[in-house]
């Protein structure tokens, strides 16, 4: 098996660096290439990732009977890394990555305050954590109750240390986490001075569910249902994520119709949630006439979609070992007609939007996210691509049927919300294209196998391009085969930060707009 | 004076109040219909108000009995500006005290107590609502100002009465002069009643508000009447417009028939009026914050153009 190109030249730099690779596996299933270092070593082989800048891609914990096991997660070039490490329960820290990867911070946090995987340096409050739990109770070990503890009446959370900036003219606004919208719960804290926000800092944990722990313990059919509801919008990228997971762990081989059949859900998810985004974005800046239009739309298509696979939302149609839906010649002709007339009504409905002088002076130049920015952070799906970041797990890491569809990259530079309901727009396009492509090329066969047991510890790793970009799925089960850790990585762990930065300069009444062109997951990053 | 004169002023006074939500309804549903939807029926204001009215108060603990007592200042003193500006007959009992001068004083009356009933609680939402409000109302009221003296300027008068019975004796006439100052008044309207660019009535995001946001803390019969009160706003601009500068159908002898014939006039121009906000409304969207200054100062702009115009172009002629 040839090595790519960065994780060879990699591995040279952590022998120059006398860094010792305990195990090395390279995955011949997916493009990741496994490797497993002494815990002492953590943050050097993470400063020659950064070296080589290599992007963030994501870190979590997982509770071995003997201790723990810290994952972290590299791409470069469309090549996958992952770099893990073993710690003793009673042993050292382990060294923040926060200072090489900022996006890093509060995944560090959240496994911090979940499991209990103390890190050394980085930012000491707390993140998953509000006040149902006591100090030392870590929900996420196996020694806490699976059903949780009984409940009691949760203190407040008035104390979090929010960052201050001082200064003459300088105040605070507090918003959220309920709002005079019916939108998900989050706490947006702004330092301005007259209406230019000098700093936000934004407050998640609001919709915490506990899906880490319900996953424990779940045989794979349950898994992927649970996963389709890390984040409802998300249903079939989430879904389909965890499915990869299994499906590599038991290598389990899934029938070429259920492949494609999936990427056809997961395009019909993108082009749903895409054409809301538009309108959404719209109705913040009150142009509510493309509202209305996109909203129209959406409702259409989402029609289509409860008739033809069951569900407005597609959720449980991607089951473990395929799909649970098919569709016959009638659903295939009606998914046509439906693609030409949403490419026919939008085209005149984009030109309105792209091409609308009131609408340009909101859009164009507000929220920029600067490309270093977006770098630094590892933003994927419209956040990065609007800010020059070109990666799309389709296109560059392609995982079946994917690999033979030839999709292309939306790429802006500008880094604005114009540029992010552009590459919206354009995903759309390709999206309707692609899927007429898929239904042409629609193989015959079965749509879904039985997925063989998985082994003792077997581990899998599900990446796939969600609409809102890159989510990455690691799923491990336990000796009687069912599921012992489960971690989706929503995009919005490095989105949230994004919209962080790309406020500074904005005035306050322009963050609704911003905060919709980013459109984050609460949901999916609260777990 | 005759009792059909006063009976003629009630008549006028209790029109504002019970057919502005009718034109706030209407305007929603063109809306509506312009973006092909449905929408809810040209009564649903009604139902709100009374829906509103029916609910309890609840006030914040840091509230100042400043905070209860401005919902009817507000609502009082919009509605005696209303009735300044006649929609009927235009010599009336009243109308010695129709005085434009009148009408912007007794409008920032109400806006004042808003403003400092929007701060009375303390949240950052009032306050900054009242911010806007009072950067908005201190750009809007001079451009109204130099659009008021154009009009007073070719009457010889502020008095409204005298200015409408001037410009019905005028009949239809483009002069530039007045152009200017309709356009200008158009301006300062649509920032005055926080209608879109300047301000979004249907948000519900805190954070872009204007309007909404002073509002945020109130409900019951508070918040009914403080919409009252912009409903009543919005109507008493859409009437000052059609009086001044489409005044025909105005009756200046007070009889039943020459009431009934100004009723159903007036009653059509506002509708029209109402309309074309509607479609205004649909084809632009909200401007930044920032870019509401230059707005008003080209409403500023174009009525002291008004004036030169008029001092210019039309005097001694």
């Amino acid at each position: 098996m040839t090595k790519p190109a960065w994780t060879r030249e990699f591995l040279d730099a952590l022998a120059r660096d006398g860094v010792s690779v305990v195990e090395e596996r390279p995955d011949s299933a997916v493009p990741v290439h496994r490797v497993r270092i002494h815990s002492a070593d953590w943050k050097p082989a993470a400063t020659a990732c950064a070296t080589m800048e290599a992007r963030f891609a994501g870190i979590w914990a997982d509770q071995h009977d003997e201790g723990y096991v810290v994952h972290s997660l590299y791409e470069r070039d469309g090549r996958y890394l992952e770099l893990s490490t073993f710690l003793d329960p009673g042993a050292a820290l382990l060294a923040s990555l926060s200072c090489l990867f900022p996006a890093a911070d509060r995944l560090e946090r959240h496994m911090r305050d979940l499991l209990g995987v103390q890190v050394d340096g980085g930012d000491g409050r707390r993140w998953a954590r509000h006040k149902a739990w006591q100090a030392e109770e870590f929900p996420l070990r196996s020694d806490f109750p699976h059903a949780g503890r009984p409940p009691r009446r949760v203190p407040s959370d008035v104390d979090y240390p929010f960052e201050n900036v001082r200064g003459a003219g300088v105040y605070e606004i507090p918003v959220g986490p309920v709002h005079a919208g019916i939108i998900e719960p989050a706490h947006f804290r702004f330092q301005a001075v007259g209406e230019d926000v000098l700093r936000l800092e934004v407050r998640l944990g609001y919709v915490h569910k506990g899906i880490e722990k319900l996953a424990v313990g779940r045989d794979p059919r349950a898994l992927a249902r649970l996963a389709a509801r890390v984040s409802g919008d998300s249903a079939v990228s989430h879904a389909w994520a965890a499915c990869q997971a299994m499906e590599r762990a038991t290598g389990c081989l899934v029938p070429p119709r259920a492949l494609v059949l999936r990427a056809v859900l997961s395009e019909r998810e993108r082009v749903a949630n895409h054409i809301g985004d538009v309108g959404a974005i719209c109705n913040d800046v009150g142009f509510s006439f493309a509202h209305v239009q996109c909203a129209r739309l959406r409702e259409r298509w989402q029609r289509r979609n409860a008739g033809v696979f069951g569900h407005r939302l597609l959720m449980d149609s991607i089951i473990p070992g395929g799909v649970g839906v098919d569709i016959d010649a009638d659903a295939e002709r009606s998914l046509r007609s439906d693609h030409e007339e949403f490419r026919r009504e939008t085209t005149t409905l984009f030109d309105v939007i792209e091409d609308h002088p009131s609408l340009d002076d909101r859009l164009i130049s507000t929220g920029i996210l600067q490309p270093g920015d977006a770098r630094a952070l590892g933003c994927t799906g419209f956040t990065g691509k609007a800010s020059g970041q070109g990666f799309d797990v389709r296109v560059h890491a392609p995982y079946a049927p994917y690999d033979t569809l030839a999709m292309k990259t939306a790429v802006c530079v500008e880094g604005d919300v114009a540029a992010r309901v552009r590459v919206r727009m354009m995903e759309i396009e390709q999206s309707l294209e692609a899927l007429d492509r898929m239904l042409d090329q629609m193989p015959s066969g079965p749509t879904s196998t039985t997925m063989p047991a998985a082994g003792a510890n077997a581990e899998g790793l599900g990446i796939i391009d969600g609409w809102r970009g890159e989510i990455v799925c690691f799923v491990r089960f336990d000796s009687q085969g069912r599921v012992a850790r489960y971690f989706p990585r929503d995009p919005s762990w490095f989105s949230w930060p994004a919209l962080e930065r790309l406020i500074h300069g904005n005035i306050v009444p322009d963050f609704p707009v911003c905060n919709k062109s980013i459109n984050a997951s609460y949901s999916g990053h609260d777990l | 004076m005759s009792s059909f004169a006063w009976l003629t002023i009630c008549l006028q006074a209790l029109i504002y109040v019970s057919l502005a939500p009718l034109l706030t309804g209407w305007i929603r549903k063109a809306k509506a219909r312009l973006q092909n939807r449905r929408g809810p029926s040209v009564f649903q204001p009604y139902r709100d108000l009374r829906k509103l009215l029916a609910k309890d108060v609840h006030v914040a603990h840091t509230a100042s009995p400043l905070f209860r007592v401005a919902p009817y200042i507000v609502f009082v003193s919009t509605w005696l500006a209303a009735i300044t500006v006649p929609i009927l007959v235009v010599e009336l009992p009243t109308a010695a005290v129709a005085d434009l001068i009148v009408l912007v004083g007794l409008l920032a009356l109400g806006r004042f107590f808003l403003a400092l009933a929007g701060m009375d609680v303390g949240t950052a939402f009032g306050g900054m609502g009242a911010s806007r409000e009072m950067l908005i109302s201190a750009l809007a009221e001079p451009a109204m100002l130099m659009a008021v003296f154009t009009l007073a300027m070719q009457a010889h008068s502020t008095n409204l009465s005298t200015i409408v019975t001037h410009q019905i004796e005028l009949g239809l006439s483009l002069k530039p002069s007045l152009m200017f100052a309709l356009a200008a008044l158009s301006l300062v309207a649509i920032a005055e009643t926080g209608r879109i660019p300047v301000d979004n009535p249907a948000t519900h995001l805190e954070l872009t508000m204007v309007h909404e946001a002073m509002l945020l803390e109130y409900t019951g019969r508070h918040l009914a009447l403080m919409e009252w009160a912009a409903q009543v706003k919005l109507m008493l601009y859409g009437a000052l417009i059609v009086a001044i500068f489409f005044p025909w159908g105005m009756t200046e002898i007070v009889d039943v028939d020459g009431v009934m014939i100004a009723l159903l006039a007036t009653l059509g121009k506002l509708a029209l009026l109402g309309a074309v906000l509607a479609g205004a409304e649909t084809v632009l969207a909200k401007a930044r914050l920032f870019r509401v200054p230059a707005l008003l100062n080209f409403a500023l702009l174009l009525g002291l153009l008004g004036l030169l115009s008029h001092v210019i172009l039309e005097i001694g002629t």
